[in-house]
């Protein structure tokens, strides 16, 4: 073990760590409220809610509130998908079964390859079978090829633990395969599929790579704030960056507390 | 045969995203390699004109030689900076609470969008921006430094900022699973501090170095937003340079260069792996 040199030293180096995490996110929460005559750098000129108010301005920036709406329903749609896809085959995986290696290893290919292939692919598919790509068909199912993955790995893990006891004695009182299942597998492994739903949730409203070429026309808030990042030189951008923090922060958080109560009540 | 055919059922909806959205794209996204095109559209056809462009112009090369050479150095760092705060986190914080406290600390910062973490950057690093102001307020630089933003430097330092967390993770991972009382045999027969780490704690985490150095390694390799944004469009990589075609509606030369990337690619996991195996952590 290090000695007190040496634990001083790492504890620096952690340190630094979280201040580098967090020092650029902070930033830019604090110079999203600029005063209205105020540029991208310190110092404050003054200050405003007024780059929060120019966000609402259709003219000013993209279209916000849509592109907004847009990704809470596309992520809302992916948490679902994922949950239910990882859990039905977290509970496949228990068993071997003809081609589960297969599926696996596919599986995890579809977490490391690169995103751009990934949505290059689909949009040429699309493109060839004439399809229109939109946000809520071919981008969901590019970003259901991000977050799957995560889903079914935490699925095996929580399952690798899994005490099968509990099920046989459910079974020996005569419970049939769904009761076993909604009365005593669900229950015990629900914070995990909580934990998926978060996972779910922030890889989706956060995804831009895989999204980018699957979208279609319309844009989601990641897309929206990629485009502005080029065109856009004042604040507004800082603002357009807490407010989603602020939406992330704000759905993870609820979750969590969702999970703590439904711990306190078990 | 009843239970196989349980298993199948559970497992068809994976199988059928995965086949809809990756198999089918995969396939589709090698044909087009072969297609022929003009301005207007793909042609189909079996030419080998885009991989003989691809091979045969230099751009890609030294494209090439950018990309491995930020994957090499962003691997680098974030394995340091990355097995450095897994062992903090493991082997130096005491008590589950406080090392689950920590652990969230270093996670919420993902909560963030990519893209704000990487806008972020600007304020500190412009040529305004804080850190010159602080140089130059300290008296140790006269003259802004403009090597910070919108250069190779900000992008590694972006990549870093992003990414290290992902080696972070499976590293402590491997290490929390390592039985205290093999450290303590070490100590017990007489090995220092670097002679325990270098005979049992990196020889245990190998598993959990792999799969962080897979993590990093892939997202580097396939990036075209990091090196875009960081560098003021004045670096290259292969994701920018397939998103480039993209964007001039080259797709069968786009797709050649992405095939290439995929074989690239999994040529690097397969050598990781082949170095270091991880089966028993999946």
């Amino acid at each position: 073990m290090p000695g007190r040199f040496g634990r001083g030293l790492l504890t620096t180096l952690f340190g630094a760590f979280v201040l580098f995490l967090y020092g650029p996110t902070l930033t830019i929460m604090v110079l999203s409220f600029q005063g209205p005559d105020g540029g991208l750098t310190f110092p404050m000129n003054g200050v405003s809610l007024h780059w929060f108010g120019r966000l609402f301005e259709q003219q000013a920036v993209g279209d916000f509130g849509a592109s907004v709406t847009r990704s809470l329903i596309l992520a809302a749609l992916v948490t679902a998908a994922t949950v239910v896809i990882s859990l039905s085959a977290g509970m496949a995986f228990r068993r071997r079964f003809t081609g589960s290696a297969l599926l696996f290893y596919l599986t995890i290919s579809s977490l490391i390859l690169p995103s751009i292939l990934v949505g290059l692919g689909i949009g040429l598919s699309f493109n060839q079978a004439e399809l229109e790509p939109s946000w809520w068909g071919s981008a969901l199912g590019a970003q259901l090829t991000w977050t799957l993955p995560f889903g079914l790995l935490i699925m095996l893990a929580v399952f690798n633990r899994f005490d099968h006891a509990w099920e046989e004695a459910a079974r020996d009182l005569g419970a049939t395969s769904w009761q076993s299942f909604a009365h005593v597998v669900l229950p015990i492994v629900a914070p995990s599929v909580i934990g998926i739903a978060l996972f779910g949730f922030t890889l989706s409203f956060d995804e831009f790579a895989r999204t980018l070429l699957t979208a279609g026309t319309d844009n989601t808030l990641p897309l929206e704030i990629l485009g502005m990042t080029t065109t856009v030189t004042t604040p507004v951008l800082y603002a357009l960056g807490s407010m989603s923090t602020l939406l992330s922060f704000l759905v993870i958080g609820l979750a969590l507390l969702g999970l703590l109560r439904y711990r306190a009540r078990a | 045969m009843r239970g196989t055919v349980v298993s199948w059922l559970l497992a068809a909806p994976l199988a059928l995203v995965l086949a809809v959205f990756l198999v089918v794209p995969l396939v589709v996204l090698v044909a087009v390699s072969f297609y022929d095109y003009d301005s207007f559209r793909l042609i189909p056809d079996f030419v080998f004109t885009n991989y003989i462009e691809v091979f045969g112009s230099p751009v890609t090369w030294r494209t090439y030689a950018k990309t491995f050479w930020f994957a090499g150095i962003t691997w680098a760092i974030t394995l340091m900076l990355g097995f450095w705060i897994a062992y903090y986190l493991a082997f130096v914080v005491e008590g589950t609470g406080r090392r689950t406290l920590l652990f969230l600390l270093c996670t919420i910062p993902f909560w963030t969008s990519n893209l704000i973490r990487m806008i972020a950057w600007v304020p500190f690093l412009g040529r305004n921006g804080l850190l010159n102001q602080a140089l130059l307020g300290a008296g140790v630089i006269d003259q802004p430094l403009e090597f910070l933003l919108f250069s190779d430097f900000a992008v590694v330092l972006a990549f870093v900022h992003l990414y290290t967390l992902f080696m972070v993770v499976p590293i402590f991972n491997t290490m929390m699973r390592i039985d205290r009382q093999l450290i303590e045999a070490a100590v017990d027969a007489g090995a220092d501090f670097w002679r325990v780490l270098r005979h049992v704690i990196i020889p245990l985490c190998k598993p959990g170095i792999a799969i962080g150095s897979i993590f990093v390694i892939v997202l580097v390799m396939g990036d075209f937003v990091t090196v875009r944004l960081m560098s003021g469009g004045q670096s290259a990589s292969v994701g920018l340079m397939i998103s480039n075609q993209i964007s001039l509606l080259q797709y069968p030369a786009a797709a050649a260069n992405a095939v290439v990337l995929l074989a690239v690619v999994l040529l690097m996991v397969a050598a990781i792996l082949r170095a270091i195996d991880i089966r028993k952590e999946l």
